[in-house]
């Protein structure tokens, strides 16, 4: 009994030094406290719709960026030719390279008709296979070439100069060529018909230079048109064109994806903001008889409006806080699921989430206020 | 006794069985919405990518090899072997013709223009632009104009029928001549309705309807290739094998899939001596973006899925939560668990179900217009989704019931009824 008496004595002790500010925000640390239920089951709502949120908007930003690697395995989206079917200056290359910067993929290609042993016309290559291997991934090779002097045959031509794969001679201005076959090279398309070698061994035959580079620039429509500037300026003898119908291919693909997936985010916001007013305007108007007791306890209109607006403001922050951790982590996993690839975090959106999280909490505690006001306190004490 | 109860309910309070039939409308809307959108995407994507060009190309299976460099060929044009104009139609009676979006013929021939007194080489390539041809009863038109859809042309299209030509802008640069004007062509007087752009080859050459190019190679009916765009399924491990190894109905099922494969094989049968195959850089990337893209909308509609389920629940636990008073009374008066729960769980499958039909009049909808809005084609909704989404809105909104139907079956009849939770 003393105990008791001593403690309530220090719990009354403390109180009366205590100014007036640490009621407000007692209440507001005691409402949560002590309506556990209602408040976690609120709190569930808020996170829950902050991180679907989060992770939408996370997507929405970044997925332009996922998709446009998808397109690259389509390969060139800028060739560079010297002008008139002319050979490339040598260090043209190079000069595409430094504009590239690593921002893309570049691969040379030197061109000419060469006779086959029995003097059929076919169309050699000389590029380097390193290069090609990772710009056109579209190409189906049964072995790469790794040493000198091999060549890689595309399927259509394989019967005419070395159906058993035996070594073949290639002859081009009276300069013959022995290779080997190293594999084939089928693509459905013009490679079928030809016969790859690499660049060192193509020039040491023929003494022909690159005439084509083509260039799988990434980034946006903008950063590839100006690459391409860049890269007219780096190499003044060349003619550097688009491949139109893979920019224009890309860019509808992009913008229909872009905008199905703005109707889902707005969707998904809407509901996820509709669920959160709902359960918190039901939890407000819940509490009308504390409501009540204040304002029968004299506190004004501005300290109501003040405590539940407080409230509501704590909760919308808290919730868009580990909803935003939770989003970035769903906006990750699906990123690693979908696109092998993390999606990267986008602190951008936590300002977005946190403002939308505290204006819907806001307005759901506003409401029910607003509604409450005229009402006497009494009435609802009575439970009318 | 039961119905009464139910249906009084429903009677008296309108506005808040309104408030949570809203919640389960708005979460079934936007189910709705998203799952439609998730099952069309994939056609409608694939759609936008044949604007990227054909994925299958069909030639002459006793052909010589091509010797091209630079859009300018090398060969002997009468070289090597073709396929019959005639045959084309046939395309038309495949198994998955419904898949095949359109096909261009190409006759590449070699003309030569007069030019400051010079003879110059170049090359003219036959093709439909948008022939009109027919198979069977039905008519259909196709050509480079659906199949090659980053061609422009500045002036007018040529007719199938006429004589008029596209020439290549940087050709039509070199030689000065524009839309209008008359070109001779290895002594034809032609007129050259426009100036054809595609940043590739054909800005070099002369592009001109297939009869006058079969005309200048003295070959009628002759035709070099054909360029076939099809719908196709991205490949697996069955697309890839092959068919003659095949068991009666794993083939059967290989065939009747849309894979560039099967099609492929399926034109092969169409068009005698022919020999069709997938054009890879189109064919194996459009694969990879398909697939991204459907998994993405697919995990986006899993997102919008929870968000519904969500306010549906939110709804629902808030509505029982506030009839307390009601349990305590029911329980008072000797109402049992099951009782008490039975009632909640009926409004709200009655909730549910109306929701539900609401829900996916206006998700239909809601889809039709996002499909007009951004695909300029209609999203179809299969009927089998109307069970499903019906089937989800009762799941959902009796998940989200259960947690606070148990909380107040549970409920101490006292308390409530004193106004002490």
């Amino acid at each position: 009994m003393s105990v008791r008496s001593n403690s309530a004595q220090e719990v009354a002790a403390s109180r009366a030094h205590s100014p007036h500010t640490s009621m407000f925000i007692r209440m507001l640390l005691r409402a949560a406290v002590l309506r556990r239920g209602r408040a976690v089951s609120a709190l569930l709502a808020m996170v829950v719709a902050a991180a679907v949120g989060t992770a939408t908007l996370n997507l929405y930003v970044d997925v332009q960026a996922k998709l446009r690697r998808e397109f690259r395995n389509y390969g060139a989206n800028i060739i560079v030719v010297g002008k008139d079917g002319a050979s490339l200056p040598a260090d043209a290359l190079s000069h595409a390279e430094s504009v590239l910067a690593g921002r893309g993929i570049v691969a040379p290609f030197a061109l000419i008709v060469a006779r086959s042993s029995d003097a059929q016309p076919i169309v050699v290559v000389g590029t380097d296979f390193e290069r090609v291997k990772r710009l056109d991934r579209w190409w189906s090779v049964s072995s790469w070439p790794s040493g000198p002097q091999q060549a890689l045959i595309g399927v259509r031509a394989v019967s005419l100069i070395s159906p058993k794969s035996h070594a073949f001679d290639l002859s081009f201005q009276g300069h013959t060529n022995h290779l080997t076959p190293a594999g084939t090279v089928q693509t459905g398309a013009a490679e079928d018909s030809r016969v790859y070698l690499s660049l060192p061994d193509f020039v040491a035959w023929t003494g022909v230079q690159p005439s084509t580079v083509e260039v799988a620039a990434s980034g946006s429509p903008e950063d590839v048109t100006a690459i391409m500037h860049q890269l007219q300026n780096a190499i003044p003898a060349a003619d550097v064109r688009p491949v139109r119908q893979i920019m224009e291919g890309e860019a509808r693909v992009l913008g229909k994806t872009h905008s199905t997936l703005m109707a889902a985010t707005t969707l998904i916001i809407l509901t996820a903001a509709l669920c959160v007013l709902s359960t918190l305007m039901g939890w407000v108007f819940d509490r009308r008889r504390d409501f009540a007791i204040m304002k029968a306890l004299g506190a004004s209109d501005w300290l109501l409006n003040g405590f539940f607006a407080a409230e509501a403001l704590a909760m919308g922050a808290v919730g868009a806080i580990i909803g935003f951790t939770v989003g970035i982590g769903i906006a990750a996993w699906i990123g690693r699921v979908n696109f092998h690839a993390p999606v990267v975090p986008r602190f951008g959106v936590l300002p977005i989430i946190l403002a939308g999280s505290m204006v819907v909490t806001l307005l759901s505690a506003i409401l029910p206020i607003a509604l409450l006001r005229g009402v006497q306190p009494a009435v609802i004490l009575r439970g009318e | 006794m039961f119905a009464r109860l139910v249906y009084e309910s429903f009677r008296r309070q309108k506005r808040r069985k309104l408030l949570a039939g809203a919640a389960i409308t708005l979460g079934v809307t936007v189910a709705t919405a998203m799952i439609a959108v998730a099952t069309d995407i994939g056609d409608k994507i694939n759609r936008e990518l044949r604007t990227i060009g054909a994925n299958l190309l069909v030639t002459p299976q006793e052909d010589t090899l091509d010797v091209e460099i630079g859009g300018i060929n090398l060969k002997p044009p009468t070289d090597g072997a073709f396929l019959n104009e005639a045959d084309l139609p046939k395309i038309e009676g495949t198994f998955w013709h419904n898949n095949i979006t359109g096909f261009a013929p190409m006759l590449p021939v070699n003309v030569s223009v007069q030019r400051e007194g010079k003879t110059e080489n170049l090359t003219l390539l036959g093709t439909y632009f948008a022939k009109q041809l027919s198979y069977g009863k039905k008519d259909f038109t196709t050509g480079v104009r659906s199949t090659h859809p980053w061609w422009k042309v500045s002036g007018a299209w040529p007719d199938d029928n006429s004589r008029d030509v596209l020439v290549g802008e940087r050709l039509a640069q070199k030689v000065s001549t524009k839309p209008g004007d008359e070109i001779t062509l290895s002594g034809r007087q032609l007129r050259v309705a426009g100036v054809l752009s595609t940043g590739g080859a054909e800005d070099d050459q002369i592009v001109a309807p297939i009869a006058l190019a079969q005309e200048i190679l003295g070959r009628p009916g002759a035709v070099r290739r054909v360029y076939v765009s099809a719908l196709t399924k991205p490949e697996d491990a069955l697309a890839r094998r092959d068919p003659k190894s095949m068991s009666g109905p794993v083939y059967d099922r290989w065939y009747c899939s849309p894979y560039p494969q099967s099609i492929a094989y399926q034109l092969q049968e169409a068009i005698p001596h022919s020999h069709a195959e997938q054009i890879r850089q189109v064919a194996q990337s459009e694969g990879a973006v398909l697939t991204r893209i459907k998994g993405l909308i697919f995990l986006i509609t899993l997102a919008a899925l929870i968000a519904s389920a969500l306010a549906v629940s939110a709804a629902m636990a808030t509505t029982i939560f506030e009839r307390r008073g009601e349990v305590g009374l029911m329980k008072a008066l000797g109402a049992g668990r099951l009782a008490v729960a039975s009632i909640f769980f009926a409004e709200a499958t009655l909730l549910a179900l109306l929701g539900g039909l609401i829900g996916f009049a206006t998700g239909s909808l809601l889809a039709h217009q996002i499909g007009r809005s951004i695909f300029n084609a209609d999203i179809s909704i299969p009927p089998v989704l109307f069970p499903v989404i019906l089937a989800i809105a009762v799941i959902v909104t009796f998940a989200g019931s259960a947690a606070a139907i148990r909380k107040a079956v549970g409920l101490d009849p006292v308390y409530a009824l004193r106004g002490e939770l």
